[in-house]
């Protein structure tokens, strides 16, 4: 069977969930081998194997970590020259995209980015993207030399099957851009003990109708009763309520959670562009005539302060 | 000696209009209003803070701006030069219709290489294709370092610097020159243009380039040279009309039944 690239993001050995989600739908087209880099690469094989990884690359070169992306590329360009896989899977991040589309460029194939769905093709796999603020669908493939794919968080479910995660260390040679770009130094973000926003199942998020970083609290309380990130609209964050880092929308994080709870926010183009392709979506807002209705599978038109705190009340009762 | 800055910029459709495909799959630009990509102003702002800056410490610098698309994507390059930018140009090609991210990228810097470069600045990504890979392909073409997705940058003694905020980590990079540098709407607000600033405009030059000017071949670029193919484009069926209920006192227990019954409690 054809095998099947894929990166594999991580933090210190931890392997964050999107990877998973990549290496199930690497299945679907061939035999999954993790491309794991930089310190940890190891321990990653675990999870790796436990998830259908038959077999783990990994190199802990302090390149990765020192310098910006090309000493990734390196790797996985020595990867594909060591495997001759069908198709490179990689997670939709920043970096992820900017990994996979110079890997293909070197490649002398193409790139699809931000694929919410994939399926094996007669001429190659088939990536389902969703495009101009989510009111098209389309299917594409990459169609000169080995596709590389990256895959938005949240667009399959991980579904364990074990393999044998064999370890093979991975040989690089690192190209004269490699260094080219050094990290003089890194601030790991401060946890908030809450999911990622880019991977979360559910994300509930709070906009103009907030009115005020002080009131946020409502928003983070009915988020942590259900387990979930918290969004922002591009309002809240420009008015200094939110970090930026939680911002929703084209300028800021494209989100696509199983459920998405937002909370007076209006709903304007550039919003529902990073959220439009949740799979259910609810809205709390006093305006009925909001354009984040047209979109909604349950809406409350009401006052958030009062519907959020009797929401965050009730889903607490229930959950007992 | 003259810091030779130049600024990418895309003409794109407004995101407010109704934006589609046309036959061939391609965006549909048409039917459409375009305009200068809404995160390529920050590109602008920051070269020309660059710019300024060192004018101010007694050296010069010069910012180019380049554009890639038809003939209505010098209104991309107009806003730029009522901004400030000193020039522009604007690369134009009947052959490049249906040019995706790779072959862009070949056409920028091939163009980037013929203005003359130590510096180039680019948004994060465009409003319409979102993918946010131009910057680094440029690079890898260009062979130079990639200072890529900065909320903060600076350039000093041929050393670019800057703030890049990632999902679990912020970094702080540094490159020496020539580099490409991309930065995010964090970066700072753009100018608005003046009036002084869009008469002048008017007057700025702006050349005009073709694929030969380029050393490019047609089959490079456009929908023959493109590495992916759409095979279908499907406008997504209208949200199936969702249950809106108006609060009266029970509005919070109401949309908790709802999640309750769709499983997420």
């Amino acid at each position: 069977m054809a095998e099947v690239l894929v990166y594999v993001d991580h933090v210190d050995g931890a392997v964050r969930k999107p990877t998973l989600e990549l290496l199930t739908l690497a299945r679907r087209i061939g035999e999954p081998v993790a491309v794991a880099l930089g310190g940890g690469a190891g321990d990653t094989a675990a999870a790796l194997a436990e998830h259908g990884a038959a077999r783990v690359l990994t190199d802990d070169a302090a390149e990765y970590a020192d310098y910006l992306v090309v000493p990734k590329v390196d790797a996985l360009q020595a990867a594909v020259a060591a495997v001759s896989p069908a198709a490179v899977l990689v997670p939709s991040s920043t970096e992820g995209k900017e990994i996979a589309a110079r890997l293909a460029l070197r490649l002398g194939s193409g790139v699809i980015t931000d694929a919410v769905d994939l399926e094996a093709g007669g001429e190659g796999p088939v990536a389902t993207q969703s495009v101009f603020a989510a009111s098209y669908t389309t299917k594409s493939r990459v169609s000169k030399g080995t596709p590389v794919i990256t895959v938005k968080p949240n667009s399959v479910s991980v579904e364990p099957a074990p393999a044998a995660g064999s370890v093979e260390a991975l040989s690089v040679t690192f190209s004269e851009q490699a260094t080219g770009t050094k990290v003089i130094s890194r601030t790991a973000r401060e946890s908030t003990g809450r999911p990622e926003l880019t991977e979360a199942a559910i994300v509930v998020s709070g906009g103009r109708g907030v009115n005020g970083a002080e009131n946020f609290s409502l928003i983070e309380g009915l988020a942590d009763s259900l387990g979930a990130a918290v969004g922002a609209s591009r309002a809240a964050v420009d008015a200094g309520w939110y970090p930026h880092s939680n911002q929703v929308g084209q300028t800021g994080k494209s989100v696509s959670p199983q459920l998405y709870i937002a909370n007076g926010i209006s709903g304007a183009i550039q919003h529902r562009a990073g959220m439009q392709t949740s799979k259910t979506i609810v809205a709390v807002n006093k305006d009925a005539e909001a354009p984040i209705f047209d979109l909604v599978d349950y809406g409350v038109v009401g006052d958030l302060f009062q519907v959020v705190p009797q929401l965050t009340e009730e889903i607490k009762a229930r959950k007992g | 000696m003259s810091l030779r800055i130049v600024v990418t910029v895309k003409y794109v459709p407004d995101a407010t209009g109704d934006r589609h495909f046309a036959d061939d799959l391609t965006v549909d630009r048409d039917d459409v209003d375009g305009l200068l990509s809404e995160l390529d102003e920050y590109a602008v702002e920051q070269a020309l803070q660059i710019a300024e800056g060192r004018r101010q410490g007694g050296d010069d610098a010069e910012v180019t701006v380049l554009t890639v698309g038809p003939e209505d994507a010098k209104d991309a390059l107009r806003k730029a030069l009522s901004m400030g930018a000193d020039k522009g140009i604007h690369v134009e090609d009947d052959d490049l219709h249906g040019t995706d991210a790779i072959g862009t990228s070949l056409v920028l810097a091939k163009a980037i290489e013929k203005a003359g470069y130590d510096l180039v600045v680019s948004g994060m990504a465009s409003t319409d294709g979102t993918m946010g890979v131009v910057p680094a392909l440029v690079a890898e073409r260009l062979g130079v370092p990639q200072v890529t997705l900065l909320s903060e940058v600076s350039v000093e003694d041929g050393v670019v610097t800057g703030r890049r905020d990632g999902d679990t980590a912020s970094e702080q990079l540094q490159a020496s020159l020539p580099a490409v540098v991309s930065v995010t709407d964090q970066s700072g607000e753009a100018r608005y243009p003046s009036f002084k600033g869009i008469m002048a405009a008017k007057k700025k030059p702006v050349q005009s380039w073709d694929l030969s000017d380029l050393g490019i071949e047609a089959e490079e670029v456009g929908l023959e040279g493109a590495r992916t193919v759409v095979e279908s484009a499907a406008e997504r069926p209208a949200r199936t009309a969702g249950t809106i209920v108006k609060d009266e006192g029970e509005g919070g227990k109401q949309l908790a039944e709802y999640l309750a019954s769709q499983k997420f409690i």
